[in-house]
Parts: C-alpha cells; structure tokens; sequence
C-alpha cells in the first residue's frame, strides 16, 4: 500500500487522454481526497494534438491544454522522466530513479508511429509525424529542401502531406495499397480522392512498396526505391504508416496485451490487473485500437467512475466503455472526405448505391440492408449531406425515398419545393425538424432552443433563422408571439420607442427603472441607446450613455476578428480631393494601416489599434475628414455616379444631390445601418436600387425608391414617388426615415419593416405624401431636429480627456495587445489569422 | 489519431496572480470593463452591480483579447439570476462568477479573485 494518507493515483502519459482524466478526476475530488501523480515524458504537457497541423500555419498558436501552475493549481503532481518499469505486485512505479507507490493505475500512453522496418529509415532527412518536436524539426529540414515524400496515404500521411505543401515543398504521397485512406474508403472513393489531390500538384503513387530509403555521400536522404526497381527523388521522408499502440510496460510487467500488441481493456477499463485500468491509443477494446480521441474522452470518463468507485471516493460502477462511432468527417489538403456506419458494407445482405461525378469531382455512396434502412456510407468531395446521411443511420429508420435521391446533387433554388427538414446550424448538425420537436417541447426563447438542440452555440451564423423559425413554429402552433425586445423588456422596440418618447425619458437607468428589469443585455442596451440617440442626438459616450454602447459604437469605429478597428473617415458622395486623398493616405502610412476602397465609395483603414484610434482621429479631422459612422446602426453611405456634371448619358446632377443627402442624413440613428445610392440617369450606376433608399435620375426629375438591401437576402427597393422635384425628395425621405426609425422593429432593415407594413408601399404613400396619420408634421420636425443637432462624433469625444482615456488598451499599462499579430500579405498587413480562428469541426491539415 | 471531429472542451485553468491593485473603482464606467496586464496576463475587469469581477480577456471562441470590451448584463436561468458579459466579436456570453460560456458549459474563461478597497480594484490573491 502506499504510504500516502490519502490514496494516490498515479497516471503514466499527458497526452490529451491523460489530461481529460486529470481533469475529470478533479472536477470530482480534491486533492485532500485523492493524491494525483502524472508522469509525463515528452517535453510539454498535454497538448491539442488534433490541432496539430495548425503550428504550421504559425508555430505561435498556443495549443497547450495543461500547464504547470495550472496542475499545481490542481494539486496535482508531475514528475517528468519515463516509467521504466511497474511492479503490479508491490504496486510501485519506476521512474529513474524514483519510486513512487500506488493505490490506483491508469496508463494513457498513447502510440508510436510506425515505421516499416526498410534499410535506411534512420539516415537524416527521415521523420515521423507525431509531436510538436517532430513538426519543428521536419520544418528545419524543410529550409533547402525541394521534394519531401510522405510514406503512408492514409489520414494522417495526407495530414502531413498538407504540412509538407505548407512548408513549400513539392509533395509526393506513396502508399501500399492500391488506393488511398484504403482503411476508410473503397476503391472508387480513393480513386475519386486521388484524383482531386493530384489535380492540386501532389504526386499520389499507389500500389508502391518501399523496400529502402535510398541515401547519398553524406548518408543524407535521396530518395526511396520501390521493390517493382522503380524510385523516387526526395531531400525528405516523413513516415506516417500507422501508429502502434505504446504497451511495452504492459508486456513487460505481464498485463494482457493484444496478439497484434495493445493493453486488454475490459468495459470498465480495467485491465488484466484490477488495479491498472488504460486509456486512449494504448488501449485495446474488443479487438480494436481507437485511434481518435474521442473514444479516448469517453474511456477517460468510464475509467474515472471506476477508480473512485475502487478508491471508495464515490465514483459509478455502472460507467461502460462499449465502443466507438468511428464515423469521421474531416478535410484534407482541402479535400472534403466523410465515412459514416458501416462504409464497406460488411452487413450481410447489405447493398448499396453509389454517384461518381466526374464533373464536379466527387463520389458519394450509401450503404443499405435488405429492409432498406441505412447503414453507412462515405463521401469524397462534398461532405455538404453528412449530417443527413449520419442522422439515418443513427435513427435506423426505413427510407421513405428512393436511395439514389440520398445522393444526387440538389437541384438548383427553386426548382424544387424548399426542403421541410432543412439544416439550419452546420456546426452542430441541427435540422428544422429537431428545432420544431424542441419548440413542441416547451422551447419557448431562442436561448433554449439553443440549450435543448445546441444550434447556434458554434459559429452562430443561423441565430437570426433561429428567431424566425421559433417565431414561425409558435404562430403555427397558434400561441402568442411574444415581440418582446429580451427578457429585461416586456415590450417591442417600437412600444418602447413610443414609450420613451412620450415620457420624455433621456437615460438608460430612467428607462430601465420604469419599464425593464434586472440588469439589461446586449440586446436591450444598445437597442434603447439607439432610441434615445435617434430621439435626442446627445453625444453616444456621455457617461450615461457609453456603457449601453456595443463595441463599435463604444470605440466609434468598426472592430475586427483580431480586436483592432477599422477607421472609414466620411466621403459623401464618393467625392474627395487629391488633398483628402493624400491625407488618408499619410496617416494610413503612419499607423501602418490596411487600406482598401469600399463598396459603398469610401476608404477603410483596417487593423488601427484602440489605443491610436484619437490620434488617428486627430490627424483626419484636422484634415477635413469627420466620421463615417461605418460602425454605428445609423446613415453609412450615399454612393453616386458623376451623373449630368460629366457623364454623357446622365440627365441629373447625381453626385451633388449624393453629398447633399448623406450630409443631412450623417449621424442619424436607426434600427439597423441605411445606405443609399443616387444615379444620374436609368443606367443606374450607382446601383442605387439595392440600398434602403434610392434616388434615380428621370428627363423630369428623380425617382425615389425605398426598402432595397444587398446583404444575404438582396431585394430592390419599390418605387414610391416619381419625377420628384429635388426640394420634394427630402422632404419624402426626411418623413420616411423618420417614420421607419419610429416603427421599425429592431435590427429590422427597411425591407423586411416595410414588408411588414399592412398594406405595404400602397399604405407608406398615404402617410408619407398624403399625410394620412397626420403625423408628417411631426416627422418633419423630428429630422429638422436631427440635421440642427447634428455633431461629429469624434470631434466631441476628442474634446473629452476622459472620454479619450477610454481608449486605452490597459488600464494600468502603456504596453499593446501582444495578441495581435500580422502578416504581410500583397505589400499591406492583415491579421495573422489562422490560430485565432474559431476552430471548425474538421482536422487539421486543411489549406 | 489527430483526425476527429471535436475539439477538446476548452477548459479555464486560471494561473495564481499576484495580488495587485489595478485602477480606481471609478476608471470604471458602471456596467463597463477595463483591460489591465498583471504579470504580462491581460485581464478583464468588470464593474457591475457595484461588484468587480476579473476574467481572462481572451474570447476563446475567436482567441482575440477583447472580452473586457464587451456589454455586461444579466440573465435568469433556472431561477438564477447570473450576471455575465457578451464578447463584442461573435457574441458569445459568459457568466461574470465561473467564467464558464452560457451556451456551452464545457467553454470557459480564467476567473480571479477581485474586491473593492477603499475605492481602488485589486485582484489576485496573497502570494
């Protein structure tokens, strides 16, 4: 027994595996109850081994998962060293020349990579590819290097193919089998896949055993000779053959290992010795090694229950380990490969149906049993049906289609009735179906739609169809619709717009106090910020107001994926003087910013840090330049052609009605940003049509045209008013701003409000020109109040030292973000982006 | 091996700081945060409820040091009512005491000790 008080686990290996367990461990007991001992032999700790080939896009990234203050903070022990040998009978471990006695034993020590025992596979110029260690030292080699040639055409030597692409190398692939990913994939699908990645400028060799590493003078890796005599030139091999699991301990202490190696686990993870349990690539269950590390994460869990359950610290005897889905879809070198269920079709009775597509370069198959459920499957190319597909197979219904319809492309939009299951979030694989299903259950706020199907908690792009969808499925289900703006209002943003307004009230904490509860959102605080700043213009980052204020609006400037901001000085109209120019462009090369002309006929300055943005700031104004407003819910652009003045077939002067209008309209608060266009003739340059107010030239006057919108889901605006003389333009746009900024729900864009008009553009002109409601006096005022308030924003907090002083990257230290990072890319910066992406759920490897 | 679907939980492991004073209370904006650097770790300091809290300024979801930039607030879950702070990048929110993400309970952020002391923040805690 150990000589511990309490009892002392001790964990061989920190690989991810390993520390899952730590970590489960920990959540559980503390280290008053249970003494944790791990012993680690590579250089780091764990580390996200799946994000492995991500340190080639940039050796920064920080993939560590365990550090030591962080174990220390757990109380748990790390001795660094191998474990050269195990006593199962004294029940002590060997590392060195330390002893350390146990209670309970979990081995997690992983693989080794295999290399196939070939003359030469140690000269210099050979790697595995497995570790940090091994990655960096393939990319020394690489400097000098021409050809590198992977051994292994499997997952992980196409993995490491992509590394060896990244690195600059031409890349060649060699593989036993006839084909490649032979483990995964039958031989039309590894046809399929080789195809695609030779076309990317890879060398695939096939059916080629290497019999040696062929080496020069300075025994230096040459290249690789095959045993049909033929060869192939390389200045560097990475062998990525297999992995073989590490049980040389186990054997050595006499556990039961596999014929074909692997420690015997049973379903608890226990192995032969019922004080020993293993974990992970070690591991060997019914037969089968689970080279992935979710298995491993499930073993970690069953093995923890257990060794409490041993150690009487609670634990749950009833944790099984039962095997695996190995259901993988992921990306290589690009190329999109899905296997799900029984792929190859070893059911009896099983059949299948498949679609080679040379075209699009793709290969999709599924397999079915007699009674036609599905069974499996595999995708090459197009992985876009998986969840579908996976789903299926998981369900274990019978089809109710034809199988071949599983796997024909989708015919293009509209030529087919809308799918009634559609996916709506990617990331997690959610249908319509399970969202309706949750709705059914009680689901009653996108919040626990996302709770119950866990939609929307990856990237977050199907939030808004999230809403819609709930707000559908309630009306279908015949229940109220709540508009309410969150749980802090029980009021639409309209309501609350009327409400205060009538009350007068200026501040957030008035309008919190009478009408909301708690504390306020993010989606209450910047909704009722934009309602007093459409009603009373005060400057946005009066104390009152900044902490309501979402980021952009906050800093006055656009954020980006890094944390800098972008600077978009105004331009009205598009029209700017070599002077103007000149000054953006000194203090773009100043502040070393990324420039680039908008859409909307601007000019961005990306990548600012927040700390330079008011002296950025300072420069442009004194040169002129105020703000865009490119960060705010409120007037962007008016873009113009050079209408009559110079264009030959222009009968207006586009350009001048442009400036004209974006300078009464700059500042203005809305629901959601506006943007406008004016064209000088039908030719309609200006594309002034796809904006949320449109202005086209007529031989009369001009037209005006509301509710347009490019974005996800473009509409062209409809015409309200036409041969409008210039003076009656702005009185109808001054009333349909303000009336839409009253009205409109928020975040709701001038389309999708005026939609929602009963009665549509037929019902605006009645109150807009015909001043049905009789509220056009109001209107008309409300907008005179906007355009003789008006003040540059930046110019006003410029004037505040405190307001300036909000813009310092720390509170209590001059230093700069060191998280931000660039790179050079076409002679400007851009963020270095690949390891601050949110990771996506596919391997590595991709490019 | 390297080749699955799912990245491993994102587990907080805040490191010990130091016990050190940041800023005055009143460099914070009620309802607002700051950023400060203790040891070369940014961190996020929030004033909110007239309570401070410190978290790890690294969003997780998009690995940018912004979330002392976020908007606070609160929300009920479970008859809870839990304070929490929405990155200003993607919009993800996560609890003001546990540092733990509200939609996923396996993502987290660093959380450190933090009081108020004769109107000044510290955070840390006694070495």
């Amino acid at each position: 027994m150990s000589t511990s008080p309490v009892p002392h686990l001790v964990i061989i290996g920190n690989g991810m595996v390993g520390h899952r367990l730590v970590d489960g461990l920990r959540a559980q007991v503390s280290g008053q109850e249970l003494q944790i001992t791990v012993i680690s032999e590579e250089s780091r700790l764990a580390y996200d081994r799946v994000q492995l080939s991500r340190h080639f896009d940039d050796p920064r990234p920080d993939l560590s998962l365990a550090t030591e203050a962080g174990y220390a903070e757990l109380e748990v022990q790390v001795v660094r060293g191998r474990a050269d040998a195990l006593d199962p009978a004294a029940k002590v471990v060997q590392v060195g020349t330390q002893q350390l006695a146990y209670d309970a034993l979990v081995m997690a020590t992983g693989s080794v990579p295999f290399v196939p025992p070939i003359a030469g596979r140690d000269a210099p110029g050979c790697f595995v590819y497995r570790t940090l260690d091994d990655l960096d030292a393939i990319r020394d080699a690489a400097q000098g290097a021409r050809r590198g040639v992977v051994i292994g055409g499997g997952l992980l030597g196409l993995e490491a193919a992509g590394a060896l692409r990244k690195l600059g190398l031409e890349t060649h692939v060699v593989e036993f089998a006839p084909q490649l990913m032979p483990a995964q994939l039958d031989a039309e699908g590894g046809q399929t896949l080789q195809r695609i990645i030779e076309a990317k400028g890879i060398g695939v060799h096939t059916a080629r055993a290497t019999s040696a590493v062929a080496t020069g003078m300075d025994d230096r890796v040459t290249g690789l000779v095959f045993t049909d005599g033929t060869a192939l030139e390389a200045d560097l091999v990475v062998f990525s053959a297999g992995i073989r699991p590490r049980d040389d301990l186990a054997r050595a202490c006499g556990l039961t290992v596999g014929e074909r190696g692997g420690i015997q686990i049973d379903d608890s993870c226990r192995t032969s010795d019922p004080h020993i349990y293993a974990v992970g690539e070690c591991a060997l269950h019914g037969g089968r090694i689970y080279g992935l590390v979710a298995p491993g994460y499930q073993m970690a869990r069953v093995a923890a229950a257990h060794l409490l359950a041993d150690l009487g610290l609670g634990g749950d005897r009833t944790a099984r380990f039962t095997g695996a889905d190995l259901s993988t879809r992921l990306k290589l070198l690009g190329v999109e490969v899905g296997s799900f269920g029984d792929a190859h079709g070893r059911t009896p009775g099983a059949r299948s149906v498949s679609l080679s597509d040379n075209v699009r370069g793709t290969y999709s198959k599924v397999v079915l049993s007699p009674d036609a459920q599905v069974l499996g499957g595999l995708l090459v190319g197009d992985t876009s049906r998986y969840g579908e597909l996976l789903d299926l197979v998981l369900s274990g219904t019978p089809l109710q289609v034809p199988p071949e319809t599983l796997i024909v492309p989708s015919l293009p939009a509209g030529a087919a009735a809308a799918p009634t299951n559609a996916l709506v979030c990617s990331c997690e694989n959610v249908r319509a179906n399970a969202l309706c299903a949750a709705v059914g259950q009680g689901a009653r706020d996108v919040a626990s739609l996302k709770e119950c199907t866990g939609a929307g908690t990856g990237c977050g792009g199907c939030v808004p169809s999230l809403h819609s969808l709930l707000h559908q499925e309630l009306t279908r289900l015949g229940e109220t619709v709540t508009n309410h703006l969150c749980e802090h209002y029980p009021h639409s943003r309209q309501e609350l717009f009327d409400l205060i307004r009538v009350r007068g009230y200026r501040t957030w904490d008035e309008v919190l106090r009478s009408h909301g509860h708690e504390l306020g959102c993010e989606v209450c605080k910047p909704a009722v910020a934009s309602i007093l700043a459409s009603l009373h213009g005060e400057h946005i980052l009066n104390p009152a107001h900044a902490p309501l204020q979402d980021t952009n609006d906050a800093f006055l400037a656009n954020i980006q994926k890094n944390g800098t901001y972008s600077v978009v000085p105004r331009v009205p109209g598009g029209e700017i003087t070599a002077d103007g120019l000149i000054a953006i462009g000194q203090v773009a090369r100043k502040y070393g910013l990324y420039c680039k002309i908008t859409g909307g006929q601007r000019i961005d300055l990306l990548g600012a840090q927040r700390d330079d943005l008011p002296a950025i700031w300072t420069e442009l104004i004194a040169a002129g330049f105020e703000s865009g407003h490119a960060y705010g819910k409120s007037l962007r652009t008016i873009k113009s052609c050079v209408g009559q003045t110079w264009c030959r077939y222009g009968v207006q002067d586009s350009t001048s009605l442009a400036v004209r209008l974006e300078l009464r309209y700059r500042g203005l608060r809305s629901p959601h940003k506006l943007k406008s266009g004016v064209s000088g003739c039908t030719r309609e340059c200006a594309e002034a049509r796809s904006k949320d107010f449109g202005i086209i030239a007529t031989e009369k006057g001009w037209n005006v045209y509301v509710g347009g919108n490019g974005g996800v889901t473009p509409k062209h605006a409809v015409l309200l008013a036409s041969d409008l003389p210039e003076a009656e333009v702005i009185t109808l746009l001054d009333r349909f701003l303000m009336f839409y900024i009253r009205t409109a729900d928020r975040l709701q864009r001038t389309s999708t409000w005026l939609e929602q008009l009963d009665g549509g553009v037929e019902y605006l002109r009645g109150v807009l020109l015909e001043d049905r409601l009789g509220l056009c006096a109001e209107l008309d005022e409300a907008m005179r109040q906007h355009v003789g308030t008006y003040r540059d924003e930046w110019a006003t907090t410029l004037a505040d030292p405190a307001q300036v002083a909000r813009f310092r990257t720390f509170v209590n230290s001059d230093a700069r973000d060191d998280g931000v990072q660039w790179v050079d890319e076409r002679g400007q910066i851009r963020p270095a982006d690949l390891h601050m992406l949110t990771p996506l759920p596919m391997a590595g490897g991709t490019d | 091996m390297s080749l699955i679907m799912n990245s491993p939980a994102q587990q907080p492991s805040a490191a010990p700081l130091p016990r050190t004073r940041v800023c005055a209370l009143s460099d914070i904006l009620p309802g607002t945060g700051v950023c400060a650097l203790v040891g070369g770790q940014q961190i996020a300091v929030f004033h909110v409820a007239g309570r401070v809290f410190a978290l790890g300024n690294r969003d997780p979801y998009t690995g940018a040091n912004v979330l002392s930039r976020g908007l606070t607030g609160s929300t009920q879950t479970g008859g809870m009512l839990r304070l929490k702070v929405t990155s200003p990048l993607l919009k993800h929110a996560f609890d003001l005491e546990s540092g733990l993400s509200l939609d996923d309970p396996t993502v987290g952020v660093p959380v450190y000790p933090a009081c108020i002391e004769g109107g000044e923040v510290w955070i840390g805690s006694e070495a």
